[in-house]
């Protein structure tokens, strides 16, 4: 079916960028890490600071991300990232400096840390994916596992008075007054993707200006840690993570957005209770 | 700041010369009794000076880990705390050592276990020297007994830090941190520039230029052949620093017939102990330890056969003397005294208990 | 104002998720019955309907999929 004739250097619109390595990433089929490491590394070239940048990755199914991105990486011990970045960032404030960290990571071991990133105003960016589980080592609870949601260590499903909430840290960070940028995208449709993307480009143009911490969580699928396929957790994403993790911009250049009321920061928890 | 003779705290000549030495930053959280470390940075505020850094961290976790990202980056990075911060910092500690960093961490012991107190001690030989934290890993460890070798030993630690790749710590306790005696002060050492930066630690992760690879800062090796070769790297590398790094001072040991075995504090009331000795006629001489690790074993050996007895005095319930009798193989009578829980004892005590455990 | 478009798939890397069928508009794609050297059954285009739009790119988690786009 190939249409050979098209198939040529300047008919070219899309390819991998090169801040990207060669290497095959080791995630599962249908992962959004993938996703989302390749529109970080697309930023990275659009903005021509490969030279400049410095990555931090976690501990969890992202540890080995300094495989795949072809820019200087260093790997944290587990939620300390953005405590590294803080460091890095300071003793080199020309570089563009990001975290890369999984909701285990970045909300349950690492709270301390990011919380006093943000409220220091770090001027880096932190990218979060939540998949609302613990991806890597088995599937575990995550502090952002809903409520009802089954996981390896909630067979039953979570219970509130059990495990108490999930953590809705990115809305708890919108709150400190060291954030300037927060946000939540997801990657798993072609519109999500360019929006996600927008907003890290935002996230690392904001380094420039040295006004304060930019976060973007990216709501994910861990479809084998939810025991689904790759379009089956997409679109259970869409009708059980969404509701409790909505989409879009909570604070921009500072301020919180009109349409974020103090209702959807605090007062409207989520207890949408799923069965899964 | 040129040379000059100053009155200062152990814990301000630390601080002093971080400045001095060219540190590019320095991360801490308070704990007593080193908090004037901090105190004193941030009061010099060599940002304005130097151009170093200084941050006050949420925790020693945090701490330690800004001392792994910004040592990372081929930057003079140093962090100091007291017995349970360290304590906290074990995991930074031993991720330091497997990512090969180099970077300086002041410990001012003080008593445990647990929150303990806030008085001197120096039980923390064994988390130091053995491996606070998980893995086969060491930490160049030297141990100061003076304020003018806290003042000194900084710039030591960075030249074998760089040297090796390797995390140092300058262990001390409060005793030492807190008492003020004089201090010779240097001239200051310039932080390196870009071009030495990149010199200096061609490995750091301080932006990817086109001409080379992406440097990577990391621990994990999943693979298990790979894992065991680097670690035998690591192990090289401490048999190097075994042979050729080892620091002591013998005081009086060329006609001893007995021998005191101390470091920090413990060495400087031995050496009072000794005087006392040596007025009533006994021939006691002082085996002064400056780097716990590498261990002079070697010395320790020479010395067990010419001499017929050693003591161990240490701020602990015996830590340092398992080394000290591994090492002269336990040919002669080797004894420990410690006081701990904070107390410090007097040289008095210390010769009494020589004359009733050694010479007897 | 139409467009023509080509993808051209990394089957050897592709892991096939099936993400990219999803997102096609115009229904080009679909899984194989051949493996890859991993086992995969990977993707590939069954008709020349691609107009380039890359939305198969860009939800692709491993980047396998280059897009060629030409006016007609």
């Amino acid at each position: 079916m190939a249409n050979l004739d098209i198939v040529k250097p300047e008919n070219l619109v899309y390819t991998k960028t090169k801040v990207l390595t060669d290497n095959v990433m080791h995630y599962c089929p249908g992962c959004g890490h993938g996703t989302a490491h390749r529109i970080i590394a697309e930023v990275i070239d659009e903005m021509g600071i490969q030279d400049k940048t410095i990555g931090v990755s976690p501990v969890g199914c992202s540890v080995l991300a300094y495989n795949y991105f072809d820019v200087d990486f260093q790997e944290a011990a587990h939620g300390r990232a953005p405590a590294v970045a803080t460091a890095i960032k300071r003793l080199n404030p020309d570089c563009f400096v990001f975290t890369y960290q999984g909701d285990g990571d970045l909300a349950a071991i690492g709270t301390a840390e990011t919380l006093h990133a943000a409220n220091r105003g770090e001027n880096i960016t932190m990218v979060f994916i939540n998949n609302g589980i613990y991806g890597m080592t088995g599937g575990q609870m995550a502090p952002t596992t809903l409520v009802g949601m089954k996981s390896a260590t909630t067979p039953y499903g979570r219970r509130v008075d059990l495990n108490g909430y999930p953590l809705r840290i990115t809305e708890l960070l919108a709150t400190l007054p060291g954030t300037y940028y927060v946000t939540r995208q997801s990657v798993h449709t072609p519109g999500n993707v360019r929006k996600a993307k927008a907003a890290i480009r935002k996230a690392f143009e904001n380094q420039k200006l040295n006004k304060g911490l930019s976060f973007v969580e990216i709501c994910s699928s861990c479809n084998s840690g939810w025991k689904m396929t790759p379009v089956q957790a997409n679109k259970w994403m869409e009708e059980n993570m969404f509701p409790n993790y909505p989409l879009g911009d909570i604070k921009v250049d500072g301020k919180l957005c009109e349409n974020i009321t103090a209702e959807r920061l605090v007062l409207d928890h989520p207890l949408t209770v799923v069965n899964k | 700041m040129a040379k000059e003779l100053k009155l200062m705290k152990g814990n301000e000549a630390i601080a002093r010369a971080m400045i001095a030495s060219g540190t590019d930053g320095y991360f801490g959280y308070p704990i007593t009794p080193q908090s004037e470390v901090m105190e004193t940075l941030m009061a010099e505020k060599p940002w304005e000076t130097t151009g170093m850094v200084v941050l006050q961290a949420e925790s020693e976790l945090a701490s330690i880990n800004m001392v792994y990202g910004g040592a990372a980056t081929g930057k003079k990075v140093a962090t100091s705390s007291s017995s349970p911060g360290i304590s906290l910092m074990q995991e930074g500690l031993t991720y330091l050592a497997g990512a090969e960093i180099p970077c300086v961490i002041m410990n001012a012991m003080r008593g445990g276990p647990g929150l303990g107190t806030i008085q001197p001690a120096q039980s923390d030989y064994f988390q130091s020297v053995k491996g606070g934290g998980h893995g086969d890993y060491q930490l160049y460890t030297i141990a100061p007994s003076s304020v003018q070798e806290m003042y000194d030993f900084v710039f030591d630690a960075w030249d074998i830090a760089f040297k090796y790749r390797n995390p140092v710590l300058i262990l001390t306790d409060g005793a030492i941190g807190q008492c003020m005696e004089k201090c010779y002060t240097r001239d200051y050492i310039p932080r390196w520039t870009e071009e030495e930066r990149r010199q200096h630690a061609p490995w750091g992760t301080w932006g990817k230029p086109a001409t080379r690879s992406h440097n990577i800062i990391t621990s994990l090796e999943l693979e298990s052949s790979r894992q065991e070769v680097f670690n035998q790297k690591l192990q090289a590398k401490y048999r190097e620093m075994e042979e050729k790094e080892v620091r002591f001072e013998a005081l009086n040991c060329e006609d001893a017939d007995y021998i005191f075995v101390a470091y920090g504090t413990s060495a400087r009331i031995c050496m009072k102990s000794m005087e006392l000795a040596r007025a009533k006629g006994l021939k006691v001489g002082l085996l002064r330890l400056i780097t716990l690790y590498p261990f002079p074993k070697k010395q320790i050996a020479e010395l067990a056969k010419k001499v017929k007895g050693m003591l161990c005095v240490e701020m602990s319930a015996g830590q340092m003397i398992e080394d000290v009798k591994l090492a002269a193989n336990c040919s002669i009578p080797i004894e420990h005294y410690g006081r701990f829980g904070g107390i410090i004892p007097s040289p008095e005590e210390v010769l009494e208990a020589m004359e009733k455990e050694i010479i007897k | 104002m139409a467009f023509k478009g080509q993808i051209v798939i990394d089957t050897e890397h592709c892991k096939g998720c099936g993400v990219c069928i999803e997102a096609c508009p115009m229904q080009c794609i679909e899984i194989s019955k051949n493996v890859n050297s991993k086992g995969y059954n990977y993707t590939h285009t069954v008709n020349d309907k691609c107009i380039g739009c890359a939305s198969c790119a860009m939800v692709c988690p491993d980047g396998v999929i280059s897009v060629y786009k030409v006016k007609c």
